[in-house]
């Protein structure tokens, strides 16, 4: 079950790893993605912090954890393929990592109150 | 908010997958299938665009004495029937107004294609240099479709009674295309074989849906952007404006300083003066790319800024254009480009970024 922020990053939780990645809608914003710089292995970051950014043929942007954690694993693949990320958005992640506080959870949104921000933009 | 325009294809392409945005008053698709697959559709196969926001004037007159020769830089006297050539509208101090394409329809006769975001000031200026003639703006019923690509020639052939083959660069013909008038040019923005087509509204919506049927892939402004900076081509409002000569926007080789016209005295002054600054193609060392406002520096020191930068799906490096102070620059050494954000390390090129 994914939950998702207002910056249109999503997440998965297992155990006490989040897996985090962006949502189709924002690839369709962006459009053909040629870039990512990832976050470091084993930093701290606190939800919100803007952790890795990606370039597209169109636009530039910052991806935001959704939660607060240590980086535990990026997905390295995605600097010579950032096209992965256009063809399957909701299964190919960006980063994991171990979440430090479970509770900020609740703040995000689920599949269907995610849709509902989604149409209201 | 003013209320976009609409080309006649609009309708047309709203039953696609497009993604429009506002261009210079006009509601245009920036992408259908996504800006790198039809980047790729122009370079390998043949792509159609749609870009009918295009300004198209009309003049009637007496080509020596009507001040229509001095009005640009283009020698319109010089230019015969069935040819077109590229120039550049100039203020008095040698600043760009507009680039433009003039047509020599017959011996008193042009057409002038202008850019959209500068439609008002050039009809107005150039009415300003002429008398005894007559200009008509006919941009809102003209459509205009350009046919690029490798294929482009074999998938317009049977359209026309006009032998293509014998259609050189920059020459076009007064045809018919669907029983309408066309004048079909072998021009383009992309750097491939291609061709434009000037017709009316109905016909456009008739050729799209033709040209599609034979296997043509619809494009946008967004993949047309690239494709014209692979070539080194200047994006008006970028590249261009009128604070940038054409000169400082290394065009040098479509200026005539022999002859008279309009920012001609304040150019050649320019070019006796020297020039401080330079527009210069870059290429970066990864995918990244700048961006138009980047600030451009040179061991720590601000040397100038990007007017025009994407990344080049063929090259897989991000290109662009710079704006650079000649002062103490060292081409030989690389540059940074940067915003609030990044740092981009770039080096300096030639052009084409792409051989054709």
């Amino acid at each position: 079950m994914k939950k998702y922020n207002e910056e249109h990053e999503w997440l998965e939780v297992e155990g006490e790893i989040a897996t985090v990645g962006i949502s189709t809608y924002a690839v369709e914003q962006l459009g053909d993605l040629t870039f990512f710089e990832l976050p470091e292995m084993d930093t701290e970051v606190s939800m919100g912090d803007s952790v890795a950014f990606v370039e597209s043929v169109k636009a530039a942007s910052d991806i935001y954890t959704p939660i607060s954690g240590e980086i535990c694993e990026i997905n390295e693949a995605l600097l010579d393929e950032p096209e992965m990320v256009n063809q399957d958005a909701q299964s190919t992640f960006i980063f994991k990592l171990k979440m430090s506080n479970t509770d900020e959870l609740d703040s995000l949104m689920n599949e269907d109150e995610y849709k509902n921000f989604v149409d209201s933009l | 908010m003013e209320e976009l325009l609409k080309t006649p294809l609009h309708a047309r392409q709203q039953e696609l997958k497009t993604k429009n945005v506002s261009f210079c008053g006009w509601d245009m698709p920036i992408q259908f299938d996504g800006i790198i697959a039809e980047h790729g559709y122009t370079r390998n196969d043949v792509a159609l665009f749609d870009t009918s926001h295009m300004g198209e004037f009309f003049f009637k007159g007496d080509i020596k004495t009507s001040g229509i020769n001095e009005a640009t830089s283009i020698n319109i006297d010089a230019l015969n029937v069935g040819k077109c050539k590229y120039g550049f509208l100039l203020n008095e101090q040698g600043g760009v107004i507009d680039d433009l394409i003039i047509y020599r329809l017959s011996d008193d006769e042009l057409m002038i294609v202008v850019n959209a975001s500068r439609r008002a000031i050039d009809f107005v200026t150039l009415n300003e240099r002429i008398t005894n003639a007559t200009l008509a703006d006919k941009s809102i019923e003209y459509a205009k479709l350009d046919v690029q690509g490798p294929r482009s020639k074999e998938i317009l052939k049977k359209y026309f009674d006009v032998d293509l083959d014998a259609l050189g660069f920059f020459s076009f013909v007064q045809t018919k295309v669907f029983d309408s008038a066309c004048l079909l040019s072998r021009t383009g923005y992309t750097g491939e074989l291609g061709y434009e087509l000037y017709v009316d509204a109905a016909t456009s919506v008739k050729l799209w849906d033709a040209l599609i049927l034979d296997g043509a892939k619809p494009a946008g402004l967004g993949a047309r952007d690239i494709l014209r900076l692979e070539m080194g081509y200047s994006l008006y409002g970028n590249d261009l404006s009128e604070t940038i000569t054409p000169l400082e926007a290394n065009l040098s080789h479509f200026i005539n300083l022999t002859r008279d016209y309009v920012g001609k005295d304040a150019l050649a002054k320019h070019k006796n003066e020297g020039l401080s600054r330079v527009l210069l193609p870059f290429k970066t060392s990864t995918r990244r790319s700048a961006r138009k406002d980047f600030e451009v520096y040179q061991n720590d020191k601000k040397i100038g800024f990007v007017t025009s930068g994407a990344f080049s799906p063929i090259l897989n490096v991000g290109i662009g254009l710079a704006m650079i102070d000649t002062d103490g620059f060292d081409k030989t050494q690389s540059i940074e480009l940067r915003d609030k954000r990044s740092s981009i390390e770039a080096n300096i090129t030639t052009l084409p970024f792409i051989l054709k």
